[in-house]
């Protein structure tokens, strides 16, 4: 339990807009993948990020932690645009995936969303069968030549989602007869049947149970090898577990970023420290 | 008393036992006796109810009921030759004796319907004290067991629901009642019309010539009479196609617009103008196809070199499609509107392209609802009559081709039954058969809608 005076603390630090004016912390990686710099949302007139410069590391978990409406989700929208899908949503900055710039009309959203692919917080199967859900990214990027190829990504995807042998005799039943956990996983194979570079996770477990939950971080275990992976979780032991790196953000300012061994062990900056030890969010 | 006034001195003493109750229950309250079951209204509302809905199921039954006891009555005054005669006759007596009772008087009626018209007014006016007295007496006193039931421990919370419950699901039996009523009315004339027509005539027959009735019987010659059901039913499929053709893929289109594509600000404006035809009286459209449209049709068909009738199945059809174009519109918007955002999102997350989502995510979750508003539409377009009678004329044509004259089920219907006519002619009874045949489709389509949506509501949901 927080004391009347460690409440009165913590209010008083936001107060004092004791975050910083630059993160604290190594903000860059040797092998980055995507990088944001100077980048600054707002919705409609609100501004939802301020200033926020992070790279990304190749074949790497980084977690966004921080309390609601702290502009986790918001950033990681950005890395495959799908904040263009708001109404009134404004971005300035420059966010880069390998040399190219994803605002630039040369790359369009099409072959951006296939580089960088996006799991959500609810499971969103497509109402069709699980085999047209893996199946729908190949088809519509024109991925598989015949329907053999067709068959070995899916068979492929589910593979690598561990979720082939749960499935494997009942691919033409819809993806909706799943269990919650299954579902996500699903869409998990969705994401990799297009082989993107970059998975985007959206509080990939926040609508399951514990059981359905290990399975995922297993999952993310595994594919952090071939793919980059950025998942925002309200959970602290999720991103101990998960992640090679751990950002911070607080009000819409990335306040810390390192080693998520070291943010977890030895926060910098006081905000984190008390984040991370349960005094608020 | 009329019945307006006691229906209205039923509902008053309800009122009074409403505020009897409530205040019984309150006063038990006061005197800080165990606390009450239910809310003082409720007890009000049982005592309310249990005095006014006697009441009134007395008034129901006894006014239907009156009517036709004095109609067994009446027959005692008959003279016995007229006794023998068929019903049609003594429904014409009946009448004669009503005029009497309105007083109504065309010349000097006989004496035996001027006693019988005097007997049934001293009834009625018998029937009517009684009612009076009995119906108050009813609900004064089923209204006073009520209230005598009240206490704090009565469940008059339980028993109001239940007697809501029963309201609920009589309000919903009148719809069935009035469909099966309605099928029943038109079954029974259709089978005294195939007493006179064979209905294989009727059914396969391909000439439709009902107004040659009669004439062999006048001895002026002419024709025979023909009801061969098909060319009409040809005509109707003929514009109802022609209508879908027009409006199932504009309808459908300007409701994926407003849906996925317009602005909020567009969608405010084109939403409720799009609506706007659907207000448009039938009468009006008819105009619009006759005045315009058809002489329209004409004259591209003329200038192609095709003959085309000057009122032609296209141009009704083309109106009607633009009429029920609001219907499909409409009613997809607010299903493709239903489809969760979760399931857009996905698909743009993959990188699919906003028409690529529209088509194999969107539509196909929202398909369900889009089948049955094209099914409304359908049964608009059947049952759509004015138009027709205006621009595609009454020329029953079996004809496929849209550019003739044709005519529609609805509109021959209207053509049979407008002005005086005969009960007992087949030309009269024809209209039965063809509405009970056209109700038989409408349902059946109905219900094919309800096997397709239910086939891929099970896959999609």
């Amino acid at each position: 339990m927080m004391s009347n005076e460690q409440l009165i603390n913590t209010k008083q630090k936001m107060e004092d807009r004791l975050i910083p004016d630059h993160t604290v912390g190594n903000i860059y990686v040797e092998n980055a993948r995507m990088s944001a710099r100077k980048v600054n949302v707002y919705y409609s007139d609100k501004q939802a990020l301020d200033d926020v410069n992070l790279d990304i590391g190749s074949s790497q978990v980084i977690a966004f932690i921080g309390p609601s409406g702290c502009g986790k989700s918001t950033l990681l929208r950005c890395f495959n645009r799908m904040n263009d899908t708001i109404d009134g949503c404004r971005i300035e900055g420059e966010i880069k995936i390998d040399k190219d710039d994803v605002h630039d009309p040369a790359i369009d959203v099409v072959s951006l969303r296939a580089r960088v692919g996006m799991v959500f917080q609810k499971p969103n199967p497509f109402p069709k069968s699980i085999y047209d859900n893996i199946a729908y990214g190949p088809r519509i990027h024109g991925l598989a030549a015949t329907k053999v190829d067709l068959d070995n990504i899916v068979q492929y995807a589910l593979h690598r989602a561990g979720l082939w042998a749960e499935v494997k005799d009942r691919l033409d039943k819809p993806g909706t007869g799943l269990s919650g956990g299954q579902q996500q996983r699903l869409c998990i194979a969705r994401a990799i049947a297009v082989s993107p570079e970059v998975i985007l996770m959206d509080e990939p477990c926040s609508a399951l149970d514990p059981i359905a939950t290990a399975k995922i971080e297993e999952l993310i275990h595994e594919l952090r090898e071939q793919y980059t992976i950025v998942i925002v979780t309200h959970s602290m032991q999720q991103a101990a577990r998960v992640s090679d790196r751990t950002a911070y953000f607080h009000l819409g300012k990335l306040v810390e970023v390192g080693e998520t061994t070291q943010v977890f062990t030895n926060p910098q900056h006081e905000l984190t420290q008390d984040y991370i030890t349960g005094r608020f969010g | 008393m009329s019945l307006t006034s006691l229906v209205l001195s039923v509902l008053m003493i309800g009122a009074v036992y409403f505020f009897m109750g409530q205040r019984l229950i309150t006063r038990y309250r006061s005197l800080g006796k165990a606390k009450a079951h239910s809310l003082p209204h409720y007890h009000g509302l049982w005592a309310a109810l249990t005095s006014i809905l006697p009441g009134l199921i007395l008034l129901v039954i006894w006014s239907i009921g009156d009517d036709f006891l004095f109609k067994q009555m009446v027959k005692d005054f008959y003279p016995t030759e007229i006794l023998s005669m068929g019903t049609m006759d003594q429904a014409v007596v009946r009448a004669k004796i009503m005029n009497v009772v309105e007083g109504i008087a065309f010349g000097t009626p006989e004496p035996w319907i001027q006693a019988a018209g005097e007997a049934w007014i001293s009834w009625k006016s018998t029937s009517d004290l009684a009612l009076t007295v009995l119906a108050i007496a009813v609900s004064v006193g089923s209204g006073f067991c009520g209230y005598r039931q009240i206490n704090p421990e009565f469940r008059s919370r339980n028993n109001v629901e239940r007697i809501l419950l029963w309201a609920l699901a009589l309000s919903s039996m009148v719809a069935i009642l009035t469909t099966l009523g309605i099928v029943l009315s038109v079954l029974f004339e259709s089978i005294r019309f195939f007493k006179l027509v064979p209905p294989q005539d009727f059914l396969l027959g391909l000439e439709w010539n009902p107004q040659f009735e009669g004439a062999e019987r006048a001895g002026s010659g002419g024709g025979t009479a023909t009801y061969g059901m098909l060319p009409m039913f040809v005509g109707t499929f003929l514009i109802s196609a022609i209508a879908l053709f027009v409006a199932v893929p504009v309808g459908l289109f300007a409701s994926i617009y407003l849906a996925e594509y317009a602005t909020t600000r567009v969608r405010a404006v084109v939403k409720p103008l799009l609506e706007i035809l659907a207000g448009v009286p039938t009468v009006v459209y008819g105009f619009f196809a006759a005045l315009t449209v058809a002489p329209f049709v004409k004259s591209v068909g003329e200038s192609m070199g095709l003959e085309v009738a000057s009122e032609s199945a296209l141009a009704a059809g083309l109106v009607m499609g633009v009429m029920i174009i609001p219907f499909i519109s409409s009613l997809s918007d607010d299903v493709i509107n239903a489809v969760p955002q979760a399931l857009r999102d996905a698909a743009y997350g993959l990188g699919s392209t906003k028409s690529e989502t529209v088509r194999q995510v969107v539509l196909p979750a929202a398909l369900p609802g889009i089948v049955a508003a094209v099914i409304l539409a359908v049964s608009r377009a059947i049952g759509e009559t004015m138009i027709v009678v205006m621009a595609a004329g009454l020329a029953a044509n079996l004809s496929f081709n849209p550019l003739d004259a044709v005519t529609t089920v609805t509109s021959q219907i209207v053509t049979i039954l407008v002005g005086d006519q005969e009960f007992e002619s087949a030309k009269t009874l024809s209209a039965f058969a063809l509405a009970l045949i056209l109700i038989l489709i409408t349902l059946s389509l109905n219900f094919l809608a309800l096997q397709v949506v239910k086939k891929y509501r099970e896959q999609y949901d």
